[in-house]
């Protein structure tokens, strides 16, 4: 059994249909993305699958539970890292444990043990507006792992990120995916991104929105150290951009 | 020590600015440019707000209680008003006009039904603070609410959230900066509102004072109180400055990005 199943989505606003019979599935440990052009509906589908709406027709399924229009089951990341201003990083990150009813001060305690591993070391008391842009998204991760949901929905969580910052935490992510247990689904843009950070890729296309096609990236994750610089990765981009145009 | 020292540094035009005026008060008045009974001296104006100071003290803690009920009533009703209307869409249309409209009237056409309605105890005095400070606060709590980013409250109810955590934890604390404000200016306002209504009848407060000094034309004692209610309408404003920035301590740090770079 998967770990989490979309079967036959179907989402309309006002009337018009903007994602159509959408079928994915998501394997335990998987890193999975969805790429597909603006307005081809991803940020629709994320927001069935994480709960914030209801689709017109079809199922979303954690672990063959029915979780369909029920938030709070798969942790979401948005492309804005969305840290309270307010709040301290450690409270940030620990919010979801919060909402769930730990104390503050047991929430805060779980939390601490990850800022190393997720290279926050120091920043526990500071507020998000003295951390950069980089580190702010991985405090947003922290904050997603921290959700205790086994799936996690990224929508464009590095595209805010200038072209260096972009590189260096994709090496970070990547590493920091090996250590944790969390399988994601993640909406990008990028083409790179997508090859260099998945197993899997769906690419969508069309108005509305529907999967065209999936491509397999065949090396494994730890072995995508300047993959980019290959005739392979090359290969693969050159076969997603042929499948993005014959689907428009 | 750098910071403070920039912060007085900030000061100084200010101050010299009204050190200036002051001097040239002072030199039209003691010159006779300008006669005593029309507009005291500085010098007159502090002689008597010392020399009335028991006096003018024991008024003035009957009109600061007045703006002291009239504000914390008015906050209270600024916030279940704002987050009613925030809450429920039809209440902010149903109540926002009517809203507006109180602010339309003046306090001093206000003032003397109040006083009819309710006689001349504090009663009218604190319900004329209320209407004049709660509209500030009110609006100040409503726009900080809706200043929320839409997806902030997206990503806390997909961590499952209910409405009160999602109020709790994003909406109030969004909309402190503007409530702070619009406290700033309701503070002021108290004052104001309290004298204003103890014009109109009553029999203490600094209000009642200024009447009485302006019958017994003691302008020196009128300026005396004026000066006071400067000085505490300012005290109040930098009370509403030090709870600000106690409630607000992230708005002190600069934004140091990249002060922890990747």
């Amino acid at each position: 059994m998967s770990l989490l199943t979309a079967k036959h989505i179907t989402k309309q606003y006002d009337g018009r249909t903007i994602i159509q019979d959408i079928d994915i599935h998501l394997e335990q440990g998987e890193l999975v993305s969805l790429l597909g052009l603006s307005g081809s509906g991803k940020t629709t589908l994320f927001h069935v699958l994480s709960g914030l709406v209801m689709p017109e027709k079809g199922e979303v399924q954690l672990e063959g539970e029915d979780i369909t229009g029920r938030p709070g089951k798969i942790s979401y990341m948005l492309q804005k890292d969305l840290l309270l201003p307010h709040k301290k990083i450690i409270d940030n990150v620990s919010l979801p444990l919060i909402l769930k009813g730990t104390p503050k001060k047991k929430a805060r305690q779980e939390a601490e043990p990850y800022f190393a591993q997720f290279g926050l070391e120091g920043t526990q008391y500071q507020y998000p507006s003295q951390l950069s842009g980089g580190m702010r998204q991985r405090a947003a991760l922290l904050r997603t792992y921290l959700s205790e949901s086994r799936v996690a929905l990224l929508d464009e969580p590095f595209s805010a990120l200038d072209t260096i910052t972009k590189g260096q935490i994709h090496e970070w992510y990547l590493d920091v995916m090996e250590k944790i247990d969390l399988s994601t689904l993640f909406i990008t843009h990028d083409i790179d991104e997508a090859i260099l950070l998945s197993d899997r890729i769906y690419i969508m296309t069309g108005n509305p929105g529907q999967i065209h096609q999936e491509v397999k990236i065949e090396p494994g994750r730890n072995c995508r150290k300047g993959f980019t610089l290959t005739d392979e990765f090359l290969e693969y981009k050159r076969r997603i951009i042929e499948i993005l145009n014959t689907g428009k | 020590m750098k910071e403070k020292w920039g912060s007085v540094k900030n000061k100084i035009p200010a101050i010299a600015a009204l050190v200036v005026i002051v001097i040239i008060w002072q030199i039209l008045c003691s010159t006779g440019i300008v006669p005593a009974y029309m507009l005291p001296s500085p010098v007159a104006v502090v002689k008597a707000f010392f020399g009335d100071f028991p006096n003018l003290m024991t008024h003035a803690a009957i009109t600061l209680q007045e703006a002291a009920y009239g504000l914390l009533i008015g906050i209270g009703l600024a916030f279940v008003m704002a987050t009613a209307m925030d809450r429920f869409e039809l209440l902010q249309r149903a109540f926002y006009p009517i809203m507006i409209i109180t602010q339309t009237i003046p306090t001093i056409a206000l003032a003397p039904v109040l006083v009819l309605w309710m006689g001349f105890g504090m009663a009218p005095k604190i319900t004329l603070v209320v209407i004049t400070t709660f509209f500030p606060i009110a609006v100040g709590l409503l726009d900080g609410y809706k200043s929320v980013d839409p997806d902030a409250i997206r990503l806390l109810r997909a961590m499952g959230a209910t409405r009160t955590q999602i109020f709790y934890h994003a909406k109030f604390p969004a909309a402190l900066p503007q409530f702070f404000s619009g406290l700033k200016i309701s503070a002021s306002y108290a004052v104001v509102g309290a004298v204003i209504s103890e014009w109109l009848g009553g029999f203490e407060g600094l209000g009642v004072y200024m009447t009485r000094s302006r019958k017994a034309y003691a302008f020196d004692r009128m300026f005396a109180v004026i000066l006071l209610i400067v000085v505490i309408s300012l005290l109040l404003m930098l009370l509403v400055n030090i709870l600000r920035d106690a409630a607000m301590p992230h708005l002190k740090i600069g934004t140091g990005d990249g002060s922890v770079s990747h």
